[in-house]
């Protein structure tokens, strides 16, 4: 029963990376750990929340949050077979 | 909460029992106990059955904050929860029926018939459960109250809204915390890392019931919890009846973990809906900032809960699928027969509530 999560990453010394990145399918980057989100000058872009998803598909209202809308758009990270 | 007003014999029969003492109770625990045997023959629509509903309602009330005047040992009284179980039996069943149509409507796979996985056994992986999820939520076609939020809502309606979600979100994230020590692994932490969320990281006024309670207030609603219990009708109790039903019973584990996925999958678009809706009447952050958070919120904890929570769960234990498919098939299912109500009744110029107890402003 006991599942290892997936995502964890392990650096050269064995230890789990301090942060991580689900490459989510169809939808956005759930980053989770330790990190900063920051403007390109460096500034802080306001964060509510431990862990955050990102936007991949460059629809979202509250970017650079997810907001659900690559649903509505029918956005596919990949491509279509055949 | 007090206890709600009466609706019907069975729960007249409660409480009266429940402002007993338990020691006291025998005969009107048994004459309780015939009368919802009798009542429960005769009920053919559970689900919009006022009487048994808010006897259910009530009857998990006490697991969560209690009811006022009632001794909190009624909890775990054996004959109480005895009779619980005899109305979540024919409940359960009414919901599995319920479940299984919008199942067919919706070209669920059935149990058993999963096919298409890179796992032994022809189990889906964790992926697959998230793409069943995704495309089940994103199948969901029916009536939109969020759009009739946004762009056609009067004042009173919106309050209306508000009164049938209080009766959840004041004790919003609530039923399904009672899965985390069910589960084990991926999916524990999965659900751990949504309801530390829910519950505002650490600070309580960030707790979302506590935003919630904010735009209630806002709006000039009384936010005190179960304020409006006697509102609402029976379809908006059996919502939450739902809820508890899958997270006080452990075997319904999946059902729980499903219900959470399809709750968050259909959750940030309509919040977006729902703020507008508010916007438009000319409130202000102070009100919207419920639904503006659940936009950004549920838009993470649908990833998680689809493939960490629920397929986390379905790789560990795999003969969950079904119920799993349950729980996010029982929550569409209850979910438009609440939004056919609240549309039916306010485009046809009447309240969703009950007649019997209008709201104060």
């Amino acid at each position: 029963m006991n599942q290892e999560q997936p995502e964890t990453t392990e650096n050269g010394a064995g230890e789990p990376a301090a942060s991580s990145i689900v490459v989510c399918p169809d939808g956005p980057l759930i980053v989770r750990g330790e990190f900063e989100i920051v403007t390109p000058s460096g500034g802080p872009v306001p964060r509510d929340r431990k862990t955050v998803a990102l936007c991949r598909c460059g629809a979202s209202a509250i970017k650079p949050y997810c907001d659900g809308t690559h649903k509505m758009i029918k956005f596919r990270t990949e491509r279509p077979a055949g | 909460m007090r206890i709600p007003e009466t609706r019907g014999p069975v729960s007249s029969a409660l409480f009266k029992v429940l402002v007993q003492a338990p020691a006291s109770s025998a005969a009107d625990l048994d004459a309780l106990h015939a009368m919802v045997a009798g009542q429960l023959a005769l009920a053919a629509d559970i689900i919009g059955h006022e009487d048994i509903q808010l006897s259910l309602f009530s009857l998990y009330e006490l697991h969560y904050s209690g009811l006022d005047g009632v001794a909190d040992d009624w909890e775990w009284e054996p004959g109480l929860i005895r009779i619980r179980r005899m109305i979540e039996e024919p409940f359960e069943k009414a919901l599995r029926e319920a479940a299984r149509k919008v199942g067919r409507e919706h070209g669920v796979p059935a149990t058993g018939a999963f096919t298409g996985s890179q796992l032994p056994g022809g189990n889906p992986t964790s992926d697959d459960v998230a793409r069943i999820l995704f495309d089940l939520a994103a199948s969901d076609t029916g009536p939109s109250v969020s759009r009739y939020v946004a762009r056609k809502a009067s004042l009173e309606q919106l309050k209306e809204f508000l009164v049938h979600k209080s009766v959840y979100q004041l004790k919003e994230a609530d039923p399904h915390t009672w899965a985390i020590p069910r589960l084990t692994g991926r999916a524990k932490a999965a659900l751990v890392e949504i309801q530390a969320d829910e519950y505002g990281g650490g600070r309580p006024e960030r707790m979302h019931s506590a935003l919630f309670a904010r735009t209630m207030r806002g709006i000039g609603l009384d936010d005190s919890y179960g304020a409006y219990v006697d509102s609402v009708p029976a379809v908006s109790l059996a919502s939450v009846n739902l809820m508890s039903l899958c997270g006080l019973n452990r075997r319904l584990r999946g059902a729980i973990t499903g219900h959470l996925a399809i709750y968050e999958m259909t959750s940030s678009q309509p919040n977006r809906f729902y703020g507008n809706g508010f916007r438009r009447h000319g409130f202000d952050a102070g009100v919207t900032h419920y639904f503006d958070e659940h936009v950004e919120a549920d838009a993470v904890h649908e990833q998680i809960a689809g493939r960490d929570l629920a397929g986390g769960l379905v790789e560990a234990e795999p003969e969950l699928l079904g119920d799993v498919l349950f729980g996010a098939t029982a929550v569409m299912a209850i979910d438009s027969r609440l939004s056919a109500h609240l549309l039916g009744s306010w485009e046809s110029g009447k309240s969703s509530l009950r007649a019997a107890v209008p709201v104060a402003a």
